[in-house]
């Protein structure tokens, strides 16, 4: 539990230096450290599977991304743009309304049983492949779906351009 | 237009064929062209223990000669100087005292002869100019040394070895 | 776990780690001699006898040279990148099984640091995470062309590490598992995998000279263009980690190879020796084959490298994106028509 409490602490705390840093660069090499704290956190769980998943989705390949963009685009403090007034209060009321949701949410959680407990397995490949693949088929495929709707509307923006011309 | 030659090739590009297309041929064939050099005897010569053999008109490091009966040639009469397109050569002349006829040939020898072997272009021009047949380029390459001053070379690298050592 | 057991990891581990070293160093050496006789040469031949010290030789020459960060670097980052190349680079070997269970001293031990249930993606994950140090070694040098070679290896690495997901996607489709133990257990003797996934294979391997930056797909650090990639900024000890961490991936990547398709420690006529030998040497031949398919992998690693020349940016996304990945899908549909149809069709036949 201990260890859970510690690595809990590292996540918040790489969190807020994600928002902190002054460079992009470094709070999305902050966010990296943060997502693998979120995978110890999976391990800790006997979760392998999903944990491996994190690292190498998250980890391995979205956040590469984000530090590729990040890399072109050069942003530093001369080039940051100057927000508004109107712009800044309206993210201050939008980041409030998102903490009156959330702390109303974990007012209504009460403490459920530890699920671990019964089965350390759960978390395996095996297991969670049968469960996903026949108890949790639809929404599965589904969110499938989702993706690929993504993909094409992606692939849509990106020929927008070439076809007016 | 006609070509006189007629050594002119035309050279027809055709669409590649499936296997052509597929690379896979193309890289293992060569595969098997490097494979057949990895058995192939090495063409290195280990320069300072192995020496490539010279072609007989090689020009390489000056040698002032002695005559049959071990004396210099060379009288110091300046026209290899004068002839040497980089001005690599210098010499102080004296005449020859009683008692040296057994060392110089002439009445007139050169005291100090130097070359300086950095602006040496070997070209052999002062070979050709003597009219004492003393100096020839028959030498070894010049060897490599740290200091500038040491690649002037004086009586004592360049006279040839006495006849009776 | 027994003490003894925690002892004999331990140690593994330690073993382990200095073989990967060694192993990279003598490849440095290896390439250099090997690319020699490709082309006719000698090779290193000055430090001991036939230049069996050269490696030693360059390690205490990178050593020596002057330590240089850009004034303009970020510091942090500039040292981080190449401790992280050569972390990732270490971290791989721990999955993999090195030889089958050994009998020292009357206790039984895996020649296995660790048989996680999901292994083969612990490797993916870090390799995946090794574009991590070049990124970063890439960006903080504050140089235009040490960016371009890491931006250029982050889009490589993503691109190829997809088709290498799909191609062993058919692979797990005929073992069932994940576990690197149990796939090689289950290619025992002569039943590699190569033989039932040649195409899957194919695939594998262009991937995993994409992503070791090896020739052809050594764009991120290609001399012709970008002075020397990622690492232009380079120099002393810091310069011989990346240098390093790609000689350790292609050790790592040709141990998965060799586990994952070419059988591991498994040599046809393996019961036979096993049972002349005893539990304690027999596991041992097997670990030697293993390592002796491992170096024909990094011999061929080296073979490549002085016969095909280096890609172009766009051939390289050509092929990842418009090849490979679809090659890859084939090969998973026909792989799961001939095992779900034709296979049981064929027993049946037979019967």
């Amino acid at each position: 539990m201990n260890t859970f409490y510690f690595i809990a602490f590292l996540s918040i705390f790489f969190s807020i230096l994600v928002i902190s840093a002054k460079n992009p660069v470094h709070s999305i090499l902050y966010l990296v450290l943060t997502f693998f704290t979120f995978t110890v956190q999976y391990i800790l769980l006997n979760a392998q599977f999903l944990a491996v998943v994190n690292f190498i989705v998250y980890m391995g390949a979205i956040l590469v991304l984000f530090l590729y963009t990040l890399m072109l685009i050069n942003l530093n403090k001369d080039s940051e743009p100057v927000k508004s007034n109107i712009v800044k209060i309206a993210g201050v009321l939008g980041g409030g309304c998102l903490l009156v949701v959330l702390v109303g949410c974990l007012k209504q959680v009460g403490v459920a049983e530890p699920v671990l407990l019964k089965d350390p397995g759960l978390g395996l490949v095996q297991n969670l492949g049968k469960v996903l693949f026949n108890q949790f088929l639809l929404p599965f495929e589904v969110s499938s779906l989702l993706l690929l709707s993504a993909m094409v509307g992606a692939v849509l923006l990106a020929t927008k351009e070439t076809k007016s011309v | 237009m006609e070509s006189l030659s007629n050594k002119r090739k035309l050279i027809e590009s055709k669409p590649l064929n499936f296997w052509e297309r597929a690379y896979l041929p193309a890289i293992a064939s060569g595969l098997a062209t490097t494979m057949k050099h990895f058995f192939r005897k090495p063409v290195t010569i280990s320069y300072p223990e192995e020496k490539r053999e010279f072609s007989e008109n090689f020009r390489g490091l000056h040698s002032l000669k002695r005559d049959e009966n071990g004396k210099e040639r060379c009288t110091a009469c300046g026209l290899c100087a004068l002839s040497c397109p980089a001005e690599a050569i210098t010499m102080i002349a004296a005449e020859r005292q009683k008692g040296e006829e057994h060392l110089y040939r002439e009445e007139k020898y050169a005291a100090v002869y130097e070359i300086n072997m950095l602006r040496c272009i070997f070209c052999g021009l002062c070979e050709e100019a003597c009219p004492k047949e003393a100096i020839y380029l028959d030498g070894d390459i010049v060897p490599a040394d740290y200091l500038r001053k040491d690649f002037i070379y004086g009586k004592d690298k360049l006279v040839e070895a006495p006849l009776n050592q | 776990m027994e003490s003894f057991d925690i002892i004999f990891k331990c140690a593994l581990v330690v073993v382990i780690f200095l073989i990967s070293l060694v192993v990279a160093m003598y490849s440095t050496y290896a390439e250099r001699k090997i690319a020699a006789f490709f082309q006719d040469r000698i090779g290193p031949n000055r430090a001991g006898p036939w230049g069996i010290l050269q490696p030693l030789c360059d390690g205490a020459k990178m050593f020596l040279k002057e330590e240089i960060i850009p004034t303009n670097a970020s510091s942090f980052l500039f040292i981080a990148g190449p401790s992280l190349a050569i972390l990732t680079a270490c971290l791989g070997s721990a999955v993999i099984p090195w030889g089958q269970s050994i009998v020292i001293g009357g206790h039984i031990v895996d020649l296995q640091v660790t048989d996680i249930n999901v292994g083969i993606l612990y490797i993916f994950g870090v390799v995946s995470l090794g574009v991590y140090g070049v990124m970063i070694g890439g960006w903080a040098s504050n140089n235009k062309y040490s960016l371009l070679g890491a931006i250029r290896a982050a889009s490589q690495n993503i691109s190829y590490e997809i088709s290498m997901g799909l191609s062993i996607i058919a692979l797990l489709m005929l073992t069932g598992t994940l576990s690197l133990k149990e796939i090689v257990a289950q290619q025992h003797g002569w039943h590699w995998n190569v033989l039932t996934q040649p195409l899957g294979f194919l695939l594998f391997i262009v991937c995993a000279f994409a992503e070791t930056n090896r020739t052809p797909f050594d764009l991120p650090e290609c001399e012709t263009e970008l002075v020397g990639g990622y690492h232009t900024e380079y120099s002393s000890m810091k310069l011989g980690f990346y240098l390093f961490a790609e000689y350790i991936n292609m050790f790592i990547s040709s141990a998965v190879m060799v586990t994952l398709y070419w059988g591991g420690y498994n040599y046809p006529g393996m019961d036979w020796v096993l049972a002349h030998t005893g539990p304690t040497l027999g596991p041992l031949i097997g670990v030697a084959v293993m390592f002796a398919k491992i170096f024909l992998f990094i011999f061929f690693f080296m073979w490549v490298r002085w016969t095909i020349p280096r890609f172009r940016y766009d051939q390289l996304m050509d092929l990842g994106w418009k090849v490979l990945i679809p090659l890859a899908i084939a090969n998973i549909v026909l792989t799961a028509v001939f095992s779900s149809y034709i296979a049981p069709l064929i027993v049946s036949l037979f019967k």
